[in-house]
């Protein structure tokens, strides 16, 4: 505390009648005003974190419930196979005209006379084109299905899922819309029939890519997804830690190793298509890896993440008190036991935390994944890291792309997907920190 | 002998070695550790490095080496008539013979003899068991395969050979070294401080990997465009030329898309810093600790989500939401019911790039002020300021130094953003100042010009690494004047 001034008593000389005016009200005013710009701010910005999460999850939450038709399927021999030849030729079975089948449950669903081209037409497109694919692993999978009549759940096609849903307006003119009137009758029918019902839908969890949007899932993306973080944690763990346990614990402070702390530092901050063109130049054009592959799309977003990692693990090392170091040297242990026996487990929730927090970083990267080919249209799961596969977020990016209305559906409901991801990711990493963090 | 197997066999000789080399010391000392100079353990991990490490390299030199040496062995196998066409020919006959050599290999006996006498159709055989060649098959290739196919086959026994006895002979040599006065301690931790290193240095690989390779592109890109051209060319037209065809005269002029992206990012600016600073200096200053506690996280949630959200938040929401009202607007004042803000603008991204960017500005900042000393504050509001006042005249210039370079900071990030401008700022490459009209910024074209099937020897492709190259550049200067200025002003208190 300094000393203070003997207080002048000029103010009490004069008298109390004849205030000067220093203009407190306009003063206040404006700290008013300035009060108000401030919580108007933060008021703001949480209004952009709800609109965004709003029109995520508005758009998105139909994503989990899907239309069905289930229809007693015949699957009739002369159909299948008219010249009996499957005992023989594989591909007759793979190459049937399954859709015909539907076409007939349809028909004797709806009570349409077969003659009736155009009805008939209205009828088939409101079940997925999916279904073909559907039958055929039916039959391909226990052939003594042909010759007898089993009930069968198919998707409903988009539109058809869309109106069901309420979300298309059926008071507009009918060759405006892409469902028409005749569809929607046939739609209440089979509602009330109990033929057409919504239920969960699995399938966004299951499926790859399509082109249909009903029969299209982020199951094959989230595959991806899981190889790369696995790939992230198995490198950019261990060598973030060991990296930052040279830097902090044993680096000489010369000029090499502050080059590599300012280095570390600006590979932070450097933008994350950048390290696309180098997993492009580097891994696929001059080791020659495959594109679209997970692999390389993990190394990508290793090197992405490692920066991340290091200021986060020289933060823990660095909180954990001298005292630690000096009691096991006294006692001691060398300077790798000190660090490795009691200093490094110490910092490990630390460290951890920062691991998770990249992690989740890594997770919602798209950029740098899209120019390492990871745009993509996979269909099956890849079996291991070095087969075409693609990413949760790069899906969101390609599904984003598409004109029609379910997509923007599907996109919301993958959104949503990618997003629990990252809370419990974020969720893991605070409790990691409430339950391990020590204050010294 | 697969490589991930003969890996295995090192592993588990390595695991021998360790549990050998402890067993050994104990025995040395006669079962009073305290003889001992290191732990047991340490013996064991010493075996084990000696028997792992030099057998792990030599196994990574030979199979980067390995596929070079036989590939220019069977160079040398073909037939002089294809050796003297050279280059491109050379190269073609050599992946033909690989095909070759690799469908063979699923062949029967018999087959492979019907091939040699010339009676059967080599590209039909292998076509049948599913091996695709480019070209009809010449005869020489399947000597030349047969060759390739020898030599690999050798390589391989000779690999797994020489590779597990240098690891037996590493774990050999170590556990003769073994003795109670041996500093077995001492040679671990140095192969650990060794190996910690290597792992830090790959930080500065990176960087090298990244300027190395950007540079080496671009280079390639300047030689067929000029840099001149390049970097102040005012028109981006770089017309995909059909493969084969040559015609590869594009206008490749970066100044509208530094224009749009310069932009595009000052416009993010306009709309995060003000919102992001008065968050900032109403949560330092004003906010009691319950609403710093729930605001400040919240906040920081926006920094969290994933940038292909915002993107999609801009393609559905806040794109038409603009292109609807100015519609409307437009309808009130002129009665013409047409929207003056396009979906994909300039404004859009902007403004949802300054939504993304609202936390990075608010936590920045956040952490500035409240570094500033407490004796500043008390000193302004005893001598009679209002909060405000002190904020406004003590605090910020205090603090200035370091909220610009938080600010450069967060530019450099929106410099460099691409999800968001992907989705919400267009491609169209032009110069113009009206913000509600589509721009298009460096990241869109690098991601434009490198997805799709593309051929690594094209202006049109190459051309990304020269854009990436003067973002990393921009980036990088941006960021090291910021780290400057915030080191500069921590100094000052210190």
């Amino acid at each position: 505390m300094t000393d203070i001034a003997s207080p002048t008593v000029r103010i009490s000389a004069r008298p109390a009648s004849a205030k000067r005016d220093i203009g407190i009200k306009r003063r206040y005013a404006a700290e008013r005003r300035f009060r108000i710009y401030g919580i108007s701010a933060i008021s703001l910005g949480l209004f952009f974190l709800a609109l965004l999460l709003w029109t995520v999850f508005s758009n998105g939450y139909t994503a989990f419930q899907q239309t069905t038709i289930t229809l007693p399927i015949e699957f009739t021999e002369k159909v299948i196979d008219p010249k009996g030849e499957r005992a023989t030729d594989g591909k007759v079975l793979m190459t049937a005209n399954y859709p015909l089948l539907v076409r007939d449950a349809l028909i004797k669903q709806l009570g349409i006379d077969p003659s009736k081209r155009p009805l008939v037409k209205q009828a088939t497109d409101m079940v997925s084109a999916s279904s073909r694919t559907l039958l055929r692993d039916i039959v391909v999978a226990d052939p003594s299905v042909i010759g007898k009549t089993i009930p069968v759940t198919l998707l409903a096609e988009a539109n058809v899922d869309s109106a069901f849903k309420g979300q298309i307006d059926l008071s507009v003119d009918q060759s405006k819309r892409k469902v028409k009137d005749q569809q929607v009758t046939w739609m209440n029918d089979m509602a009330s029939a109990g033929v057409l019902t919504k239920s969960f839908n699995t399938g966004i969890f299951t499926f790859g890519a399509s082109s249909r949007p009903e029969a299209s899932g982020v199951g094959v993306a989230a595959l991806g997804s899981l190889f790369m973080m696995l790939i992230v944690l198995v490198l950019a763990l261990p060598i973030g830690v060991a990296a930052s346990i040279y830097l902090e614990e044993f680096a000489p402070k010369n000029r090499l190793t502050d080059l590599i702390e300012v280095n570390i530092n600006n590979l932070a901050a450097v933008p994350s298509i950048v390290y696309g063109l180098l997993g492009l130049a580097v891994f696929i054009n001059f080791a020659g890896m495959p594109r679209s592959a997970a692999l390389v799309g993990g190394l990508v977003l290793t090197l992405m993440t490692l920066p991340t990692i290091i200021i986060a693990t020289r933060a823990a090392l660095k909180a954990v008190p001298p005292s630690i170091r000096s009691a096991a040297l006294g006692l001691g242990a060398s300077k790798m036991q000190t660090i490795f026996h009691h200093v490094l487990p110490l910092a490990m929730p630390g460290i951890l935390t920062g691991t998770i927090i990249g992690l989740a970083h890594a997770l919602g990267e798209t950029a740098p994944l899209l120019l390492i080919g990871m745009v993509a249209f996979v269909v099956d799961y890849p079996g291991s890291p070095m087969e075409p596969s693609t990413a949760l977020p790069v899906q969101i990016y390609m599904w984003a792309n598409e004109a029609e209305r379910a997509f923007v559906e599907r996109t919301s409901g993958a959104i949503i997907i990618l997003l629990i991801f990252l809370v419990v990711m974020n969720l893991g990493a605070i409790l990691l920190r409430r339950r391990f963090e020590r204050r010294w | 002998m697969s490589t991930s197997f003969l890996l295995l066999l090192i592993v588990i000789i390595g695991f021998i070695s360790y549990f050998a080399g402890r067993a050994r010391s104990f025995a040395q000392a006669g079962g009073k550790l305290s003889n001992l100079h290191s732990l047991p353990g340490y013996h064991g991990s010493y075996v084990a490095i000696w028997a792992i490490l030099p057998a792990a390299l030599v196994l990574g030199a030979w199979l980067i080496a390995a596929p070079v040496y036989i590939d220019a062995s069977t160079r040398a196998a073909l037939p002089d008539t294809v050796q003297s066409q050279g280059g491109a020919t050379v190269e073609l006959a050599l992946g033909q013979v690989k095909s070759v050599a690799g469908g063979l290999k699923r062949l029967t006996a018999e087959e492979v003899s019907a091939l040699e006498s010339g009676s059967a159709n080599l590209r039909s055989t292998l076509a049948a068991k599913g091996v695709a060649l480019a070209g009809e098959g010449e005869p020489y290739m399947i000597a030349a395969a047969q060759h390739f196919n020898a030599m690999s086959v050798t390589n391989r026994w000779l690999m797994s050979a020489i590779v597990l006895l240098i690891a037996v002979a590493g774990g050999a040599y170590a556990i003769r070294n073994i003795a109670t006065r041996f500093r077995a301690r001492n040679q671990v931790e140095r192969v650990m401080l060794g190996s910690l290193i290597v792992a830090s240095s790959i930080a500065i690989l990176t960087t090298v990997g990244i300027i190395a390779s950007m540079l080496s592109e671009a280079g390639r890109f300047f030689t067929m465009v000029s840099p001149f051209e390049f970097f102040f060319g005012t028109v981006w037209d770089p017309r995909f030329a059909a493969a084969g065809s040559g015609g590869s005269s594009g206008q490749f002029g970066l100044i509208p898309l530094l224009a749009g992206t310069l932009y595009i990012a000052f416009v993010a600016m306009l709309f995060a810093v003000p919102i992001g600073l008065f968050a900032a200096i109403y949560m330092a200053e004003y906010a009691s600790p319950r609403l710093r506690s729930t605001a400040k996280p919240l906040l920081e949630v926006l920094a969290g989500i994933p940038t292909i959200v915002y993107g999609f938040f801009a393609l559905v929401t806040v794109g038409p939401f603009l292109r609807d009202i100015s519609a409307q607007l437009n309808g009130l004042v002129t009665g013409n019911y047409q929207n003056f803000i396009q979906a994909q603008s300039v404004l859009t991204a902007g403004i949802v790039m300054g939504i993304m960017l609202i936390p990075f500005v608010s936590s920045l900042s956040d952490d500035i002020i409240t570094q500033v000393p407490r004796a500043l504050r008390d000193g302004s509001l005893g001598l009679g300021a209002t909060r405000s006042e002190t904020v406004k005249k003590v605090i910020l210039p205090a603090a200035l130094p370091g909220i610009v370079g938080a600010l450069l900071l967060t530019a450099s990030r929106a410099v460099g953003e691409t999800m968001i401008v992907v989705l919400a700022a267009g491609v169209a490459a032009r110069m113009q100042i009206n913000p509600f009209e589509p721009m298009t910024t460096v990241t869109v074209k690098i991601v434009n010009q490198l997805t799709g099937d593309l051929e690594f020897t094209s202006p049109q492709t190459l051309v990304a690494f020269a854009l990436g190259i003067t973002l990393f550049v921009i980036t990088l200067g941006l960021n090291i004047y910021a780290l400057y200025i915030v080191r500069k002003y921590r100094e000052q208190y210190e």
